[in-house]
């Protein structure tokens, strides 16, 4: 059984469907795009693996350690903390008037609460829990350094450069210590040498820690070059999936997303 | 800045001078008398012509001299050279003031109105050093806190008087019977969004207030409760006599008695509390806990992503806020001997929220340094207690639209990379 | 029967003047997302203004009650607008902008002092005055029991609707009402657009006003004394009203305003009158955790 298993997803507003009986698996190491012209509903399927709206039809499924988890029947929190699912938002959200380092702490919520024994050790001042915030913090340099952002690590979140937080906001998602991670348009914004270097965490994460990465990005380039596999939306529906070099020989997505622009997939 | 035309500075006063004609002319030139017959008619157009020819050469001065420009920037310069204290000096004040307080008592001119008086500032830092771990730390818009130190300072009494319990035991009590108050409340409401949360915690608060003001056989009514016990010295009461079997403060210590005794003693009470609400605060900033509050008010979507359960961590707040709301109220019971009601009005909710507003949000050392001043300016102004309340309201809008941000709004990291912050 | 009739319509007259109130919390909710605490204070000093107009006009004789009432409400319109409008220059617009809390702190703040400033000119005593409008219609009696629907009544139920219907109009038809609109959902884009957003603000500000003036001038007619503390708790509840009917919507603030003046009116008629209050912020607590967003509030879809 894959990690991520997501079957026959629905979702409508109104009347507008949304997501349209879409199905499809996510395995460790492995990169998967879900890509799709605007408003094809690329954010909203993250938005129902992440618990932000509850879907009308279907099934989200996280198996792992012999335990499974059922999505849709899960409160948001949970599904981070028990299912381990952690996201970046397309249009970024730290805790802007904290610290780099404080961000990346607040994402070991689950670990520190516990060690803290829900404050009471913490207040006492006890030894196992300044080992674990130790830990933590530790954890968070790890992270910080993968990320480039050791320099930066006491200065206020808002106060980092675009390209800073994007990378920070993916530090921030894998101090949860996630089995699945969604990325939301994290190459938007940055110029194209920023775009490498993303790519270059993004494989790095795939190919170091075993995980589960759902990526949503416009950037081609980025997609073609990173992902196992892509997951092509339109209107709801999905419309291809394969390997990236027979997703960009597919007529259908040819025609479909990319019409005449074909210098977008031609492009890597 | 070019010079400001004449013509046009005196089109400016004269607008103003117009909108103030207008503001006064119906409530200040006139005013109703009570009679025999009905109501009269009285009218104070003096009143009226003095006031809109000081707003009018009030305005055209400060247009002319064009320092309505210049003299904010000033004041706002003052004020950011405050926020920015570096986290070592702010330290070091927040050490001096300590010190100050400690030693109080003990100077000379501190006779008996200086020290009550510096323990209603105290009362009011530890509430608002209660309240700011729920609005300025976990941000939720707490409208009703008054209702906490209500239903502390009610617990203290009535278990006092109806069971004989000592203050020591009630303390505890009172803060966890307030903290459970605010799960109560909390538990169905904490979802709301944080405007929502505002008006159902200030309607939390009229609720308590009016069923404190009704419910006769409970809380005594309007008239309240009165002869509430005096604190003693672990077991020593502050008493001229001995009743049988009991020795004195001023006997165990072989003192001259003096009513002085059982104010200081008030004082430093009320200012270990206080600092145990500051430890408390400062040290939660550091843990997990403290952390996802700040979290949660910086960005609750974000939060959710995290696996943070933002019921619960509100609901922490909310309750570890009243909780110290409970302490306060608790010591105000025992302080004054009499409680009733009206001093559970909107108007302290207002107050304290005010003062974790002006000190700025989250910042322990504005809380201390608003409380100081939203009380004491009344207290000077006593002489003036008819203008009082309406100078206090207007001290409040000028404060704020002087520095919006609060006094200190420097906030220090809760941990650092190179060590501990 | 008929005590519930009576009820009902002691009830709906009660709404109205809620209902006024609570538009003026609506709207300045919807335009700028502050909650104007100073309003209730509006609404005192609309009262204020009516009972001195009324004690002045008084030596001339009421000609006739109905003139009289125009001419104190022209009076009470005009001079409590300027209020509205002055407290949101001075007070609210510096603070646009800024942290979100600066400007609720700021409307406490011009509260106590509009509440302390009417208290130090015209006195802590409880103003009374004559009925202006006596009489009314007999709907049932049942021995010494009738039940009455004064003339006054009629009147402010026919000012409420008339007042409620003209207003609908100005949001949906007029170019004040679009602009009005179009700053609710996105003020730097209205001001893109070419919309004076400080003028709709403040035109905001001074249409709250005016309704609160006409429940003030209400207040005084029905209740026939005014003191300087009216505004603190028909404030509340007229706030309280437009949560339970879904702030920013002004169907939604008349409803809720109904709503509480029916829960007073009955509550005092079946149960102890002091807990009253207790009830309404009972109900508004019970509706707001089964609609979070009110009765008529649009559900917000969270935009993450």
């Amino acid at each position: 059984m894959s990690l991520l298993t997501v079957e026959h997803l629905t979702i409508r507003f109104g009347g507008l469907v949304a997501i349209d009986d879409v199905s499809f698996a996510a395995e460790d190491r492995r990169i998967t795009a879900i890509i799709g012209p605007n408003g094809a509903g690329k954010t909203t399927v993250f938005n129902c693996l992440t618990g932000f709206y509850k879907p009308d039809v279907g099934r989200m499924c996280v198996a792992a350690d012999g335990q499974e988890w059922l999505l849709e029947r899960m409160e948001g929190f949970r599904i981070a903390r028990d299912a381990g699912i952690a996201r970046t938002f397309q249009n970024i959200r730290l805790f802007p008037k904290m610290t780099v380092l404080e961000n990346l702490l607040v994402a070991q919520h689950k670990a520190l609460q516990r060690a803290s024994m829900f404050s009471l050790a913490g207040l006492v001042g006890a030894k196992s829990f300044r080992l674990a915030e130790q830990a933590a913090i530790e954890r968070a340099r790890g992270w910080l350094e993968r990320c480039k952002l050791v320099h930066v690590a006491d200065d206020e979140a808002g106060s980092l450069p675009y390209g800073a937080q994007r990378r920070l906001e993916i530090a921030r998602a894998m101090c949860t210590g996630p089995r699945i991670l969604c990325l939301d348009e994290p190459a938007a914004g940055l110029n194209p040498a920023e775009s490498a270097e993303l790519a270059a965490l993004v494989r790095s994460v795939r190919d170091e820690e075993k995980i589960a990465v759902l990526l949503i990005e416009h950037d081609m380039s980025v997609v073609m070059e990173i992902s196992d596999q892509i997951i092509v939306l339109d209107h709801g529906r999905k419309i291809a999936q394969g390997r990236p070099d027979e997703i960009r020989a597919n007529p259908d997505v040819i025609r479909a997303y990319l019409g005449t622009d074909e210098e977008a997939v031609a492009a890597p | 800045m070019g010079q400001v035309k004449p013509a046009e500075a005196f089109r400016e006063a004269a607008l103003a001078a117009l909108i103030a004609l207008l503001l006064a002319i119906p409530l200040v030139g006139f005013r109703l008398v009570d009679g025999l017959r009905g109501l009269s008619i009285e009218t104070r157009f003096d009143w009226v012509a003095w006031g809109v020819s000081a707003v009018f050469f009030g305005r055209l001065a400060i247009a002319l001299s064009g320092t309505r420009r210049r003299l904010l920037p000033d004041l706002k310069s003052v004020g950011a050279a405050l926020s920015n204290l570096p986290g070592g000096l702010s330290r070091f004040a927040g050490g001096a003031m300590l010190v100050g307080a400690l030693l109080l008592p003990l100077v000379p001119f501190a006779d008996r109105y200086v020290v009550e008086i510096a323990i209603t500032v105290l009362i009011y830092v530890m509430l608002g050093w209660g309240l700011n771990i729920v609005v300025g730390l976990a941000g939720l818009l707490d409208l009703g806190y008054v209702a906490f130190y209500a239903v502390g300072a009610y617990s203290y009494a009535l278990l006092s008087i109806n069971f004989g319990w000592s203050f020591w035991l009630c303390l505890p009590v009172a803060g966890l019977l307030a903290a459970a108050f605010g799960v109560m409340l909390g538990f169905p409401v904490l979802r709301l969004r944080g405007d929502y949360l505002a008006i159902v915690t200030l309607g939390f608060g009229e609720m308590i207030r009016i069923i404190l003001l009704n419910w006769k056989d409970f809380s005594g009514g309007p008239n309240g409760i009165s002869s509430i016990p005096r604190p003693d010295f672990f077991g020593f009461p502050f008493a001229r006599t001995a009743e049988d079997g009991q020795t004195t403060f001023h006997q165990l210590f072989g003192l001259e008695f003096s009513p002085m005794h059982r104010i200081v003693f008030l004082y430093y009470l009320i200012l270990i509390l206080a600092m145990l609400t500051n430890l408390f605060t400062l040290r939660m900033r550091r843990l997990p806990l403290g952390r996802a509050w700040e979290a949660l008010r910086e960005d609750e979507i974000a939060c959710r992503a995290l696996g943070i359960n933002p019921t619960m961590i509100k609901l922490s707040a909310f309750a570890l806020g009243a909780m110290f709301g409970g302490f306060a109220g608790a010591f105000f019971a025992t302080r004054q001997g009499f409680i009733s009601p009206e001093s559970f009005s909107f108007i302290e909710s207002a107050v304290i929220l005010a003062i974790v507003v002006l000190g700025g949000m989250g910042s322990q050392i504005g809380v201390v340094i608003a409380a100081a001043f939203l009380i004491l300016v009344p207290e000077f102004l006593r002489d003036f207690s008819q203008y009082r309340m309406v100078l206090f309201g207007m001290a409040m809008v000028l404060i704020m639209l002087w520095r919006p941000q609060g006094l200190v709004a420097h906030r220090s990291p809760s941990a650092r990379l190179g060590g501990r912050a | 029967m008929e005590y519930l009739v009576q009820q009902l319509i002691n009830g709906l007259t009660l709404g109205a003047i809620y209902g006024l109130i609570a538009i003026g919390y609506t709207m300045v909710y919807g335009i700028i997302g502050m909650i104007n605490f100073a309003h209730g204070e509006v609404y005192m000093i609309g009262a204020f203004i009516s009972i001195i107009a009324f004690t002045i006009l008084g030596p001339f004789g009421f000609a006739s009650p109905i003139v009289a009432i125009i001419i104190v409400l022209a009076v009470a319109l005009i001079f409590t607008s300027v209020y509205g409008w002055a407290i949101e220059r001075i007070a609210y617009r510096p603070l646009r902008g800024s942290f979100r809390l600066a400007p609720l702190i700021s409307a406490i703040g011009v509260s106590i002092f509009l509440q302390n400033y009417v208290h130090m000119l015209q006195g802590a005593k409880m103003k009374p005055i004559q009925p202006v409008v006596r009489g009314g219609f007999v709907l049932a009696q049942e021995g010494t029991f009738v039940v009455q629907i004064t003339y006054l009544q009629i009147g402010i139920i026919v000012a409420t609707v008339a007042l409620m219907a003209g207003f609908t109009y100005l949001i949906q038809r007029t170019s004040l009402g679009r602009a009005q609109r179009a700053c609710e959902q996105d003020r730097k884009m209205a001001a893109l657009l070419g919309v004076d957003v400080d003028r709709t603000i403040s035109l905001t500000f001074v249409m709250g006003a005016a309704l609160a003036a006409v429940a003030g001038l209400i207040f005084t007619l029905y209740y026939g004394a005014v003191d300087f503390f009216i505004g603190f708790l028909a404030g509340l509840k007229a706030f309280t009203a437009a949560v339970l009917g879904g702030i920013g919507s002004l169907p939604g603030a008349m409803l809720g305003g109904l709503l509480i003046g029916l829960i007073e009116a009955f509550w005092s008629a079946y149960f102890p009158i002091a807990y009253k209050d207790v009830a309404v912020f009972g109900i508004l607590v019970v509706v707001l955790i089964f609609r979070p967003t009110g009765l008529l509030g649009r559900p917000d879809i969270e935009k993450v």
